[in-house]
Parts: structure tokens; C-alpha cells; sequence
């Protein structure tokens, strides 16, 4: 009986964190002109609105262009300073770790204004570049985070054995470690680019008006006034962070498998 | 020397412009505390904090509340279940944190869902206020955090012995009495991680406040946005340096106190 209601308890728990994204899709289907539930009928009308609209696509195109160059940045930069945390010893590497994970830690508002006052000096505000270089800072972490992980499955004495062998450090690097660690490298990837195409508030202060960012425009126009266009785009960002995170999660997956294969 | 080109980048691009900002509030070459002194003497700036505070803490409570029997029963499941079942609670959790407050507009607004509910079912004559009140931010924010509080605590509960369970109640424990004495004190350092992280993450909220929050509930993010809007840079700076100090204050603080150490975005 207590069994029971616990089970009762942790649905209802589950059902609060899932139902104000399922009712989304609903109000995106409506045929009427302002969010009412149930819609009177159903039509594609807001998902056409979102995509006749060249401000909509607009903003939609630049939060990829903006999010690729983020993930391939963090990716470069991440992967070997996870390398570098899990083997490497060094004077000063709790401080490292610390400050690669800082920003995740400090307050939003703190990272956009900060970014915003160096980059308006340089008239960067309003360019891409911008945007890719502070939001690089946030979803690097990611990479670090889910790499570290996969490196943990991997038993050091692997890549000992290669090198006795006589493999050179790149090529051990290249024919053993980077093989066993591309899930996690992925998995980081996935995780970066979502944290770039969702990010709104260093888009608030560098995009601008010519960088605007599809967080950026939904915060626009929902404060203006709540059509189902903006239903219509987060049913299309559910579905494209919920695609993305299943792929992870499957990645994570096979990272764990590895795990237990290796001991 | 793997870590260093990331140590310069982040040093370039996210230290120095940070640094430089709150240097600001003591503006260099004056290196005055005025700043500091207009903050401390502002009844804005107190009345705020105090909001700020009141609100991360209703939240982080009811989140632990919520948390807790969640992870538990999660935590109890066959590992295959559990996994689909986490990734009903990852979903939300990588959900864009504007899309989640947009979905909490259209539940709560007027003639929401809500609304139509309440009085569809005659609970009320006319649709009530629930948009831009406290009690929206709060259920908005904690439909936010929830998340990171169940990933933590789930975390420590599956890694926890269980047969230290069976022994307590071979032992003449209660399941109640085994839950209180032997679960809960294990399951300390997820608890510790997941109160540290919702808790900071809650005072430096600004997306949700912003809309679903009542106007007058202003929370520390939102004011010092106002003030970089108006450009008043020291006290823009000075309030992001007391935010800051507080969050890793708490941090410090928390993992010192449950041993836990926050280390978000880790399962």
C-alpha cells in the first residue's frame, strides 16, 4: 500500500515536470488567433506563420550559425583539456578544474553584462563573433564534463601498452584513446550546441539588432503579445532538444557499457 | 599543457571580461567604495536582496519536497526502467528555460488553462489572477529546477548499499524509521549538491521573474539588468560583485557543511 503511494506520488512528481511541455503542443496546433485550450480546431496556420515569416527564419538560421562554431570551438578546446585534467598532474590543477567549471556556477546576468561591457568598446556588439566567443565559454563545460566521464572508463594501462609497443603519443592518442573517447566527445558536442541554440541572455545584451538569435526573437515577441506563433516554435525546440538529448543519452550509454566491458 | 589553450581562452574571454565589470564598481583609478557604500545605504537594494532570498528559498524547499520521494522511487526502479524514466526528467531539463516559461504564460494567463479549468468546474465565478503573482514565479521556477535537484540525489541514492536497508530492518527498523536513519543521512551529499545548485541557480534568475513574475516581486538579476539599461555602471557592478560573492559564499558554505561537491550538468 505504501508501495503504491509512493508510485502515485513520484508520477504525479513526473507528470509536473512533462505536462506544461505537452499542453505546448496542443496550443500550436490551434485554428484560432490567440492561445485558448481546447482550440476550437485544428490547422498548421502558426507552424506556416513561423515559416512564410523571414524574421522568424532569420533568427532561426543565425542561432545555427551561431551554435556550429560554438560546438566545433568547444570541441577543440575541451577535448584536450579533459585529456590534460584526467592524466596530467600539475602545480595548480584543483584551480584549473575550478575555473573551467565557473561558468556554470556565476548568475547569467553576471556573464552577459560582463561580456557586454568589454565587447561594446570593441563595437562588437550586434556580430556573431561575439556570441560565439561568450557562448563558447558557457557550453564549454559540457565538453569537458562528458569527455572527463569517458576517459574515466578508459584504463590508462591501454594506452601504456601502445606506447611500450612502440606507438608515438599521437599515434596512441589517435588509435586508441580518441576511438574510446568519441562518445563522450559527441555527447559534449550535443550538450554545446544545445546550451549555445537555447542561450538568451547574452543574446539580450550582444546580439544586437542584426544578430538576433531564436531565443532572442521568441523573448521579443512574448513580451509584446503571446500568439500561438511562439506555441508553434517551442513545440519545434522541444522536439529538436528532446531529438538531440536521446541522442546523447544514447552515447552516455554506450560510454557505460564501455565501462563495464573494461573492468 | 593539453589544458592551457582553454585556460587562455577562458582567461581572454570570460575572467577579463567579467573582472573588468566588477572592477567597475570600484571605479580604478579613484578606487572608491562609494559604490559599495549608495548600495548599502539603497532601500531598494535591501528590499530586493530580501525578495531575492525569499524566493530562491521557497523554491529550493519545494523543490528538496518534491525531489526527494522522486529520486527515491527512481532510485528503487530496475535499471532498465529507471533509465526511461530519467529521461522523462532530462527532457524538461534540457528544455530551453524560455520555452518552459512561455509554456507557464499560457497555462496561467486569464483565460489559460488554468483558468478555464478552475472555472469549468465552478471552483471559481470569474477567472482568477495567477499570471505575474509570486505564486506563478514560484511554480515556474521550480518546474525549472526541479531537475537539478532530482539528478544529484538520484545519483547518491543509486550508488547507496542497500542492504545497509535490509540489516536496519532485520534490526527491527521501520521502513519509515530506515528511511529517517539510515537513506536520508547516506543520501546527504546528493541533497548538499542539489540544495547548493538550486538554491545559486535561483538567485541569479532572470528569464522566468522576468515573465511570469509579479512586478513588484523584482529579483536581484532583473534590477541589476534595469541599472546596466539606465547605464549605471558602478552600481550595476557593485550589485553583480555582492550577487556573485553570495553565490560562491553558498557554494563554499554548502560543501563544506553536506560534503558535497556541485558539479553541474554530471549525472
Amino acid at each position: 500500500m505504501a508501495r503504491f503511494g509512493h508510485s502515485t506520488l513520484a508520477i504525479l512528481i513526473l507528470l509536473f515536470l512533462l505536462l506544461p511541455l505537452i499542453i505546448v503542443l496542443p496550443l500550436s496546433l490551434s485554428s484560432g488567433s490567440y492561445l485558448s485550450f481546447p482550440p476550437p480546431g485544428f490547422s498548421l496556420r502558426w507552424y506556416r506563420s513561423f515559416f512564410d515569416s523571414r524574421s522568424w527564419t532569420d533568427a532561426a538560421l543565425m542561432s545555427v550559425q551561431v551554435a556550429l562554431p560554438v560546438t566545433l570551438l568547444s570541441i577543440l578546446l575541451g577535448t584536450p583539456a579533459a585529456i590534460g585534467l584526467a592524466r596530467g598532474a600539475f602545480i595548480g590543477k584543483r584551480m584549473v578544474q575550478a575555473l573551467v567549471l565557473s561558468p556554470v556556477i556565476v548568475p547569467g546576468i553576471i556573464v552577459a553584462i560582463g561580456a557586454y561591457f568589454v565587447y561594446a568598446r570593441f563595437g562588437l556588439v550586434g556580430h556573431p563573433v561575439a556570441l560565439v566567443l561568450a557562448h563558447t565559454c558557457l557550453a564549454v563545460p559540457f565538453v569537458v564534463i562528458n569527455v572527463g566521464a569517458g576517459l574515466h572508463a578508459v584504463d590508462p594501462q591501454l594506452e601504456r601498452a601502445a606506447l611500450s609497443l612502440g606507438a608515438s603519443p599521437l599515434g596512441t592518442f589517435r588509435q586508441i584513446t580518441l576511438p574510446l573517447i568519441a562518445p563522450g566527445i559527441l555527447a559534449g558536442a550535443v550538450f554545446a550546441f544545445i546550451t549555445s541554440f537555447d542561450e538568451l541572455l547574452v543574446a539580450l545584451f550582444l546580439s544586437g539588432s542584426a544578430a538576433v538569435t531564436l531565443p532572442r526573437r521568441m523573448f521579443d515577441e512574448i513580451r509584446f503579445d503571446i500568439d500561438p506563433t511562439i506555441a508553434a516554435v517551442s513545440t519545434l525546440l522541444i522536439i529538436t532538444t528532446t531529438g538531440l538529448m536521446l541522442l546523447a543519452e544514447l552515447l552516455r550509454r554506450r560510454i557505460q557499457q564501455r565501462r563495464i566491458l573494461g573492468t | 599543457m593539453l589544458v592551457l589553450p582553454l585556460l587562455v581562452f577562458l582567461l581572454v574571454f570570460f575572467v577579463y571580461p567579467v573582472g573588468a565589470m566588477l572592477l567597475r564598481s570600484i571605479e580604478p583609478g579613484t578606487w572608491s567604495l562609494a559604490a559599495y557604500r549608495d548600495l548599502l545605504a539603497s532601500g531598494v537594494f535591501w528590499r530586493v536582496m530580501e525578495i531575492t532570498l525569499e524566493i530562491a528559498l521557497i523554491v529550493t524547499v519545494c523543490c528538496l519536497l518534491l525531489a526527494y520521494p522522486l529520486a527515491l522511487w527512481l532510485a528503487r526502479l530496475p535499471q532498465a526502467v529507471a533509465n526511461f524514466a530519467l529521461i522523462l526528467v532530462l527532457v524538461p531539463f534540457w528544455t530551453s528555460v524560455l520555452v518552459r516559461s512561455y509554456a507557464w504564460m499560457a497555462l496561467l494567463e486569464r483565460h489559460g488553462i488554468v483558468n478555464n479549468l478552475l472555472v469549468g468546474l465552478g471552483l471559481f465565478d470569474t477567472p482568477v489572477k495567477l499570471l505575474n503573482t509570486r505564486l506563478a514565479v514560484c511554480l515556474a521556477m521550480m518546474h525549472v529546477l526541479l531537475p537539478f535537484m532530482v539528478l544529484p540525489i538520484y545519483a547518491s541514492l543509486r550508488s547507496l548499499d542497500w542492504r545497509l536497508v535490509r540489516a536496519a530492518q532485520s534490526l527491527g527498523a521501520t521502513p519509515w524509521g530506515a528511511l529517517r536513519q539510515v537513506v536520508l543521512p547516506l543520501s546527504r551529499p546528493g541533497i548538499g549538491a542539489g540544495v547548493t545548485l538550486v538554491f545559486t541557480l535561483a538567485i541569479g534568475f532572470y528569464i522566468t521573474p522576468v515573465l511570469v513574475g509579479a512586478s513588484s516581486d523584482v529579483m536581484i538579476s532583473v534590477l541589476i539588468n534595469d541599472e546596466v539599461g539606465q547605464l549605471a555602471w558602478p552600481s550595476a557592478s557593485a550589485m553583480a560583485a555582492v550577487l556573485l560573492a553570495l553565490v560562491l559564499l553558498v557554494t563554499a558554505g554548502l560543501a563544506r557543511l553536506t560534503g558535497a561537491r556541485a558539479v553541474p550538468g554530471t549525472i
